[in-house]
This record gives structure tokens, C-alpha cells and sequence, in this order.
């Protein structure tokens, strides 16, 4: 600091660079370091170590041309020190000297060769080591740059308890050597834990309805993460790049698919004054037609490919309700092929969540009756929990007609979708329902 | 394990319990949610709360009592009522506190209880 009148441009360009390459790069960058030395929290601490240097230096000496090799090199040269302090045999000194003194540009040539090791960092963290439940933010984190505290957010979890269960999970998978184990190209068999995180990080972003306010009010210094993003675009780039890295996984088309036709609707789901609109009374010209046209590709291309599986099931069934769009489709969604491959869903992978679409389906297909005998069925404790269940049974209670009995079965329905909902517009529409009975 | 979620309200909230156009929908969503409380077989205790403004706070300084008409804290959020549930852990307690009509306009605190204690002696 050179006195109070100095020129502030420099540092806020510093900082904006650092906060552009931290989106751009960050989880590439922890994914590279996390393959050289096996230890992701070391990684993550020599990044950030990285990024504080490069909002103290870039503001006087000017930003380097190659701003992630620079990032990458300081990291490095952190890592390796913090290597070198651990390392007590002496004997390992000369090679570490010589990689220390590797130039910069020789890390940017090496950086930019590299390759891209973030699907081959997911499928790490996806080892059995780390408990399931921690896949999906141990991703969040480490790939895309996520907070512990937004993801105790999305995950319903206190923020210390968040920050506690990753350091340990990261010290298990690292005692496990399973980042040791990284090779550029995913193994195959870790594939599907991989979806089930990214599409646990998707479905916790489509729960989280409020506009994020991610504004960074900390220290200037802090290093900067990629925060701002909600949640759901960075599923969806997940999602990307799994597809480009493992072209030939159907799953991986199917699960991009679904994400594009859920993220399409997003902004219909509510009118101009917050209200919540139910996906047969969105209006279609509100849904994005560019991610429809993606997800609609995405699905052909799996479509192609051998191993259907849940993913591209469900996302068939987005693409028929997503068809009325089409200037020719008719208005209504083809309720048959939905309940069939509802029913071929329910074979595979009977969640609550497919089998509250199924009766849905059932309800508009083969009746009302029909549904509620379905549902019947289905007695499971976990659906007792699951708010779209009650929701779907009330509107089928209701169709039912207006018998005391069935009336009376309308208004539990609803009374339990009413209170166990977390969205206020989903509860204003529900006790709206409820009161038109 | 037992929590407590103190449900925390605000101005407008309390506005809302008076208010012709308003309260039945307040109403309902909090008798929704007791219910839905109830039938996950987790509920140990409930109440509701009178407004802050029905409040008197007492504080004995310098062997005096000092009365005063309102709420302990004069703050824009106000305990509106609480819940005291049986569940696993916390992380289920904050599952169930973030479906509470006031988490989203005000919030809820969701704390342990202490254990019982045994009588010594």
C-alpha cells in the first residue's frame, strides 16, 4: 500500500481476472494438482494459497499472459514445499530441487497439455471410502469450487457439521489411496456413482428456489471461488462434461437430457407475481427452446447408444411432456407412452419420486381409480415423507369426485403436501386447491 | 433426540394472524404443518404464541424489579412458537424446520434439548 489516493483499478482488476480464472478453472486446476499428489485438501490449500499471492501481486507487477499456468505453478511450487517438509528422507531432496525449479512456462506447457482430470477426480470421490451421501457435495466442492456452508445449504445440513464430514471424508479417501489411483479416463464402473452425485446436486439446486445472493462480503483478500452460480448450471456443466468426456455412456446422454428439460422450465414454473404454475398449465413458449433443442439431442444421441437406463427413461418421459411445445404436437401430452415407460421406470428404479409420477400419469391415462388403486399399493414409509406424493394423491382424491369419504381423503392430502412443502408459492397454490374442493 | 424449533416470526407475520384476508391461509399452513408434524410420529410438545406485543419482561438489577411492558429482545423477528420433536439428529431436525410457514419469511432456531437429569443422591 502506497497511501490512500492510490489508484484502486489495478487491485479491482486483479481481482475480477482472478475471480473470471477461478470460474473458468478452478476445478480443473484442483483436479490436475489432486493427480500429481494424491491428497485433494492439500490441493485445494495450495490453490488458494495461490489465489491470496495472485490478489497481492497482480495489482503492482501486472497479471501474468497465462494466468491459470501462473495459478497452477505457485500452486505447485506450494504443494511441492509442503511435500518437501514432510518428506524426511533426505534422499528425495535432488529430485524435488530439480521439479522445483521447473519454469512456469514449463507448468503452463504442462498445464495446457494435460489432461482434463475432472471426471477422473469425480469418479475418485465417488469411492466407497467416502460415505454416498458425501459423493455429491465432495464434488460440488473440490470440482466446482462450492462452499461448505452453500452446500450444508442445499443439504439441509448445519454448516460446521458440512465442513467436519468432508475433512474427514477427504482424509478416509486419501488414507484409501484412491486418488492415487486417478487415471485420465474415468473407470467405468464409478460412472453411475458419478450421475447419481451430479444429479443429487441438480435436484438440491432445483429445490433451492430463491435467487441466489452469493455476493462475496468478506475479506478482500480471501481467494476468490466460483460462487454466484446457482447450483443447477453447474449440474448442467457436469453434466457437459461427463457427456464429452464418455460420448458413449447412454447414461450420461440420458442424465444431460433430463437436466436440459427440467432447467428449460425453470422460469415457467412461475407467473410475473411469484405464483407457482404446475408443468400442464406452463405456457410452452416460456420454456427456453435453446436447452429443449439441446436436451432433445442429447436424448436422440442416447437413444443411439446401447445400455438405456433410468436417466434416459426419465428423460423420454420430459421430452413427451416437452413436446407440446412443437407448433403441430397437440396440446395435450401422450399420457400412454408416459404411463409406459413410467411402468418400465418402476422396474429399474422404483423411487418416490417415479412412483408419485406414475400415479400422476395413470390418473390422466386409465383414470383416477386406477391411480388411487396404484397408490394403494404403495404403501412405503419413505413416501409418507415425500411432499409430491400427498400432493399427487390429493389431485387424484380429487378427481375421484365428492363422496364424503373420498372428499375426506382430498383434504388429508392436501393438509400433509400443505405442510410438508419448503416453497411458500407451492403451499399458496396448495391451500388454493384445497379450499376450491 | 430431542429439538427444539423455535419458530421465529415477523412483524408482518403477526400481522398476518388478524388480518380477514390474510389469516385463513396463515392459519391453515400452520395447522398443515402441525399435522404434518404429527403424523411422522415425531412430535413431542407445541405451542403457539400470543403476540410479542401481549409480552411483559421482568429483570431484577440493584435489588430492584424492573417491569417492562413487551418482549425480552426488542427485535424486527419475534418467537412466534416452538416445537419440540423427537428425531435422529440434527440433520433431520433442520429437514423438518425448513417446511415451517415462518422459515421463509423469518426462520427457526432448531436447538438440542439437554438430557434429563438423573436426580443425584
Amino acid at each position: 500500500m502506497t497511501g490512500a489516493a492510490r489508484d484502486p483499478a489495478p487491485r479491482e482488476n486483479a481481482r475480477a481476472l482472478a475471480e473470471r480464472v477461478a470460474r473458468r478453472s478452478y476445478g480443473r486446476l484442483v483436479a490436475w494438482l489432486t493427480a500429481q499428489f494424491g491428497d485433494v485438501t492439500l490441493a485445494e490449500d495450495a490453490l488458494s494459497d495461490a489465489f491470496t499471492e495472485a490478489l497481492r501481486t497482480w495489482p503492482d507487477r501486472g497479471p501474468p499472459d497465462r494466468p491459470e499456468a501462473w495459478l497452477a505453478a505457485v500452486a505447485r511450487r506450494k504443494l511441492l514445499s509442503e511435500k518437501r517438509r514432510a518428506a524426511t528422507a533426505a534422499r528425495l531432496e535432488p529430485a524435488l530441487a530439480l521439479i522445483e525449479h521447473e519454469r512456469a512456462a514449463e507448468t503452463a506447457a504442462g498445464v495446457a497439455a494435460a489432461p482434463d482430470y475432472r471426471l477422473a477426480l469425480m469418479a475418485a470421490l465417488a469411492h466407497p471410502a467416502a460415505p454416498a451421501a458425501l459423493h455429491a457435495p465432495l464434488m460440488a466442492q473440490t470440482v466446482l469450487g462450492f462452499e461448505a456452508a452453500d452446500l450444508a445449504s442445499a443439504h439441509l445440513v448445519s454448516p460446521s457439521a458440512m465442513a467436519q464430514r468432508l475433512v474427514r471424508a477427504k482424509r478416509a479417501l486419501r488414507e484409501s489411496g484412491a486418488l492415487f489411483e486417478m487415471a485420465a479416463i474415468a473407470p467405468p464402473e464409478r460412472l453411475g456413482a458419478v450421475l447419481e452425485a451430479v444429479y443429487t446436486a441438480f435436484g438440491l439446486a432445483w429445490n433451492d428456489r430463491a435467487p441466489a445472493h452469493h455476493g462475496r462480503t468478506g475479506q478482500e483478500t480471501e481467494p476468490p471461488r466460483p460462487r454466484g452460480r446457482a447450483l443447477a448450471e453447474e449440474a448442467l456443466h457436469l453434466g457437459r462434461l461427463i457427456v464429452e468426456q464418455q460420448p458413449e455412456s447412454a447414461e450420461a446422454q440420458g442424465l444431460l437430457a433430463l437436466m436440459l428439460y427440467a432447467h428449460a422450465r425453470r422460469d415457467a414454473q412461475r407467473d410475473a407475481a411469484g405464483r407457482y404454475i404446475p408443468l400442464e398449465a406452463q405456457n410452452p413458449t416460456q420454456w427456453s427452446a435453446e436447452l429443449m433443442d439441446e436436451a432433445d439431442a442429447s436424448l436422440a444421441r442416447a437413444n443411439t447408444l446401447p445400455g438405456a437406463g433410468r436417466f434416459q427413461l426419465e428423460a423420454a418421459i420430459q421430452s413427451l411432456h416437452a413436446a407440446r411445445r412443437l407448433a403441430d404436437a397437440p396440446r395435450e401430452p401422450p399420457w400412454r407412452a408416459i404411463t409406459l415407460r413410467y411402468e418400465a421406470l418402476l422396474n429399474i428404479a422404483p423411487s418416490a419420486g417415479v412412483i408419485t409420477g406414475a400415479a400422476a400419469a395413470i390418473a390422466k391415462d386409465r383414470g383416477a381409480a386406477a391411480a388411487m388403486r396404484f397408490l394403494d399399493l404403495r404403501r412405503d414409509p419413505q413416501l409418507e415423507r415425500y411432499q409430491p406424493y400427498w400432493a399427487t394423491r390429493a389431485e387424484v382424491a380429487r378427481r375421484l369426485g365428492s363422496r364424503e369419504a373420498v372428499r375426506a381423503e382430498a383434504v388429508r392430502a392436501y393438509e400433509l403436501a400443505i405442510g410438508l412443502t419448503e416453497d411458500p408459492a407451492v403451499r399458496s397454490f396448495l391451500l388454493e386447491r384445497q379450499r376450491g374442493l | 433426540m430431542k429439538f427444539m424449533m423455535t419458530m421465529i416470526e415477523t412483524m408482518d407475520d403477526f400481522a398476518k394472524r388478524d388480518d380477514p384476508t390474510q389469516a385463513p391461509a396463515y392459519w391453515a399452513a400452520w395447522m398443515a404443518y402441525s399435522k404434518a408434524i404429527e403424523e411422522l410420529g415425531v412430535l413431542h410438545d407445541a405451542a403457539g404464541l400470543q403476540p410479542p406485543s401481549t409480552a411483559a419482561t421482568i429483570r431484577l438489577a440493584d435489588d430492584k424489579r424492573h417491569v417492562q411492558d413487551g418482549p425480552f429482545a426488542d427485535s424486527k423477528e419475534q418467537l412466534g412458537g416452538y416445537f419440540v420433536v423427537d428425531v435422529a439428529d440434527l440433520d433431520a431436525a433442520l429437514e423438518l424446520a425448513a417446511r415451517a410457514p415462518c422459515a421463509s419469511t423469518g426462520g427457526v432456531e432448531v436447538r438440542p434439548l439437554l438430557p434429563p437429569q438423573e436426580p443425584s443422591d
